[in-house]
């Protein structure tokens, strides 16, 4: 498996028969664009450096790669948390956003645009644009908006404006849709910040690459903490940008083994859940053809999550390719077990995980059986910290039953 | 009748092709075909039946809603193919068009061969561009169905004469970059397109949409294209109406009055 990962995508921007664009012609020049802009900015000094900087400087990257003694004991392999919720904004999306934001400003468009289903995409999207003194707007389901209604402020302090989607399913997909119309009629002035390694070529090639410092820093920290690579690496898969961002620089290691864990909500069987992969099927959604929640006339199924930043029908192409080709294993992770991964993780090492991330935890406590009987020792895996609790609180306590009976009213009912 | 003969005999009377677009299954399967055939009797020369789809991304908020509420009743493809039977029955020449997720999900070839049956002669496919439709493009040429591809203002001449070569029947013209819906005005871009289309090939019809909402912007539009496109605004007469009947008054009123527009060019 060494080799083709590395050249992936293909010049349309397929990843064995997933990507692609499936697209209004309107937004083919755009998308021609933002490759020809993004393929300069690759190899200019002066971009990579002031991307460097910004991940450095402001970001707060490199973040740490952290044995989790107490985690690990509990668990019984060695866990090492890849920090990615101490970046500023609290999680992983703050490279994604900072690079496509220096794009922006480089293909001269004063405006950008996003979707947002938890809020962080959009938090860490007003930020970045807050800080290169660009205009956003945010699009954001509004059933969302009500669930997750401080990110909301946060968004509205930065100086982002948030618009709630009414269409559809009022979630993620439909915050999608409505920044894809929004973008059709502004495309001469505005970039569409896409928040998961997903969508038309190019986006699902720029995010990776833009997020894939996550996985070029663990594998190096590893040789440096353990002077070897781990036996395996775990992250939660929405659409898959954490995900996509730790795998990259470990696909080429053959003997790392790579997990996605998805969104398995009240369980794949219930058909209550969010995993595209293990319990989708293949199709075309949002511009890229990958595994899809759908029926058998091909109309998008509504997914379900107990975490927001999960709760999206698709998954980005590049996983597609990878479960397809047996490169990386997907496996779904319930509501349940989930939640009771974020517990453990808040008792064991001080650490609130985002929802999103305390899948890839659970998902690393059912495979860690099976890794020590197939390696016969006790294994090593990195697990991708994609974001922090903060956003979290009031649904893990009204989910716990911790929380004063007049608190635990959903935020958005108030207002 | 073929799309190509459509366009010919409209020539021949020196107007532009009226086409008329309507959700199948909006509000109920047997209504849409109702109102299908009323904007017939009424003047729109084709009917543009549109495949409701869960992620309308090139749709407005009129499409959005008409497309919802017909698969809130439970719309499927094959009460598309049905819809679409009907009406080519009553007369009407019909096309399709349809997001290419539920076609691939029911199978390229073997929907290219239902919608020939059913008697539409082409399918419009506002978000598969002939880059990625090679298996569209065998299927459709096998069962002798056209292919009605996009082109924008932001399009490329060079994307414009590859999307054309691809195109059988007519091509469709985006007059705005934007979604679906009526305007107050018609775009200013729209008589550039066209003109570099025709530039690249006198041959192939243009349809222009987007944006077309009453007979004088139909005149308007008729001026420079062979087809005019309208969508929002003949789903509105449905939507907006206090009844059943009332609807398909209001849906023959504006289709004669664009009927009446296409002529006056």
């Amino acid at each position: 498996m060494s080799g083709p990962a590395a050249t992936l995508p293909d010049l349309a921007g397929h990843f064995g028969k997933y990507g692609g664009r499936f697209v209004p012609e309107a937004l083919i020049k755009a998308l021609d664009e933002l490759e020809a802009a993004y393929r300069s900015a690759k190899t200019d000094p002066e971009f990579q450096a002031t991307f460097k900087d910004l991940l450095l400087n402001y970001a707060g990257t490199p973040s740490l790669l952290y044995r989790a003694n107490r985690l690990s004991a509990a668990l019984g392999a060695e866990i090492l948390l890849k920090r990615e919720d101490l970046n500023h904004t609290g999680a992983h999306k703050v490279r994604n956003v900072l690079g496509q934001a220096l794009l922006a400003k480089r293909m001269g468009k004063p405006r950008v645009i996003a979707e947002t289903g938890a809020g962080q995409h959009g938090v860490a999207s007003a930020t970045a644009a807050a800080l290169l003194d660009l205009e956003c707007v945010v699009y954001m389901g509004q059933t969302d908006t009500e669930r997750q209604a401080l990110n909301v402020a946060r968004m509205r302090m930065l100086g982002a404006t948030v618009v709630p989607v009414t269409n559809g399913s009022r979630t993620l997909k439909d915050a999608l849709n409505e920044a894809l119309r929004d973008w059709v009629s502004t495309v001469e002035t505005t970039h569409y910040l896409l928040g998961t390694a997903a969508g038309p070529h190019p986006f699902p090639e720029i995010v990776r690459d833009f997020v894939s410092g996550i996985g070029t820093e663990a594998r190096q920290q590893c040789l440096d903490q353990l002077g070897r690579l781990p036996d395996a690496v775990a992250a939660c898969v929405g659409g898959g940008s954490n995900a996509i961002g730790i795998f990259h620089a470990f696909v080429p290691d053959e003997g790392v083994r790579l997990y996605g864990f998805e969104a398995g909500g009240d369980g794949v069987e219930t058909g209550r859940h969010a995993a595209s992969i293990t319990g989708g099927s293949v199709g075309v959604l949002h511009g890229n053809r990958t595994y899809l929640l759908q029926d058998e006339d091909g109309q998008t199924i509504e997914s379900h999550s107990i975490s927001a930043g999960l709760d999206y029908p698709g998954v980005g192409p590049e996983h597609a390719w990878l479960h397809d080709t047996g490169r990386a294993s997907y496996e779904p992770v319930t509501d349940a077990e989930a939640m009771a991964a974020f517990q453990l993780l808040c008792r064991t090492e001080g650490i609130i995980p985002a929802i999103e991330s305390s899948h890839a935890l659970a998902g690393v406590a059912k495979i860690v059986p099976r890794l020590r009987e197939e390696l016969g020792r006790t294994p090593t895996i990195v697990v991708n910290l994609s974001g922090r609790g903060d956003k979290d609180v009031h649904t893990a306590g009204a989910y716990f039953g911790i929380l004063d009976k007049a608190e635990t009213v959903v935020p958005g009912e108030n207002t | 009748m073929t799309i190509a003969k459509t366009f010919a005999e409209a020539k021949a009377e020196d107007r532009a092709v009226l086409i008329g677009c309507m959700p199948a299954g909006f509000p109920t399967v047997d209504r849409s075909i109702e109102q299908m055939i009323a904007m017939h009797e009424a003047g729109c020369d084709v009917i543009e039946v549109e495949l409701p789809y869960s992620d309308p991304v090139m749709d407005g908020p009129v499409i959005q809603k008409a497309s919802d509420i017909a698969l809130a009743n439970g719309v499927r493809t094959r009460d598309t193919l049905k819809i679409i039977e009907a009406v080519a029955s009553a007369g009407a020449t019909v096309v399709l068009m349809t997001y290419w997720n539920p076609i691939e999900k029911y199978g390229v070839d073997a929907f290219a061969r239902d919608l020939a049956a059913a008697g539409a002669t082409g399918l419009i496919t506002p978000d598969l561009i002939p880059d990625e439709a090679s298996e569209w493009i065998a299927a459709s040429d096998r069962h002798k169905v056209d292919r009605t591809f996009l082109v924008a203002p932001s399009s490329t001449d060079e994307r414009i004469a590859m999307t054309l070569e691809n195109c059988r029947g007519f091509v469709y013209a985006t007059a705005l970059m934007g979604v679906t819906g009526a305007r107050n005005a018609v775009s200013s871009q729209a008589p550039e397109l066209v003109a570099r289309i025709r530039k690249i090939d006198p041959d192939l019809p243009v349809g222009v949409g987007l944006g077309v909402g009453n007979g004088a912007q139909a005149a308007e539009v008729a001026a420079f294209a062979d087809g005019v496109i309208v969508g929002s605004a003949l789903i509105r007469c449905v939507l907006d109406a206090p009844d059943r009947a009332a609807g398909l008054d209001s849906l023959r009123a504006l289709s004669s009055e664009l009927a009446e527009g296409v002529r006056r060019r």
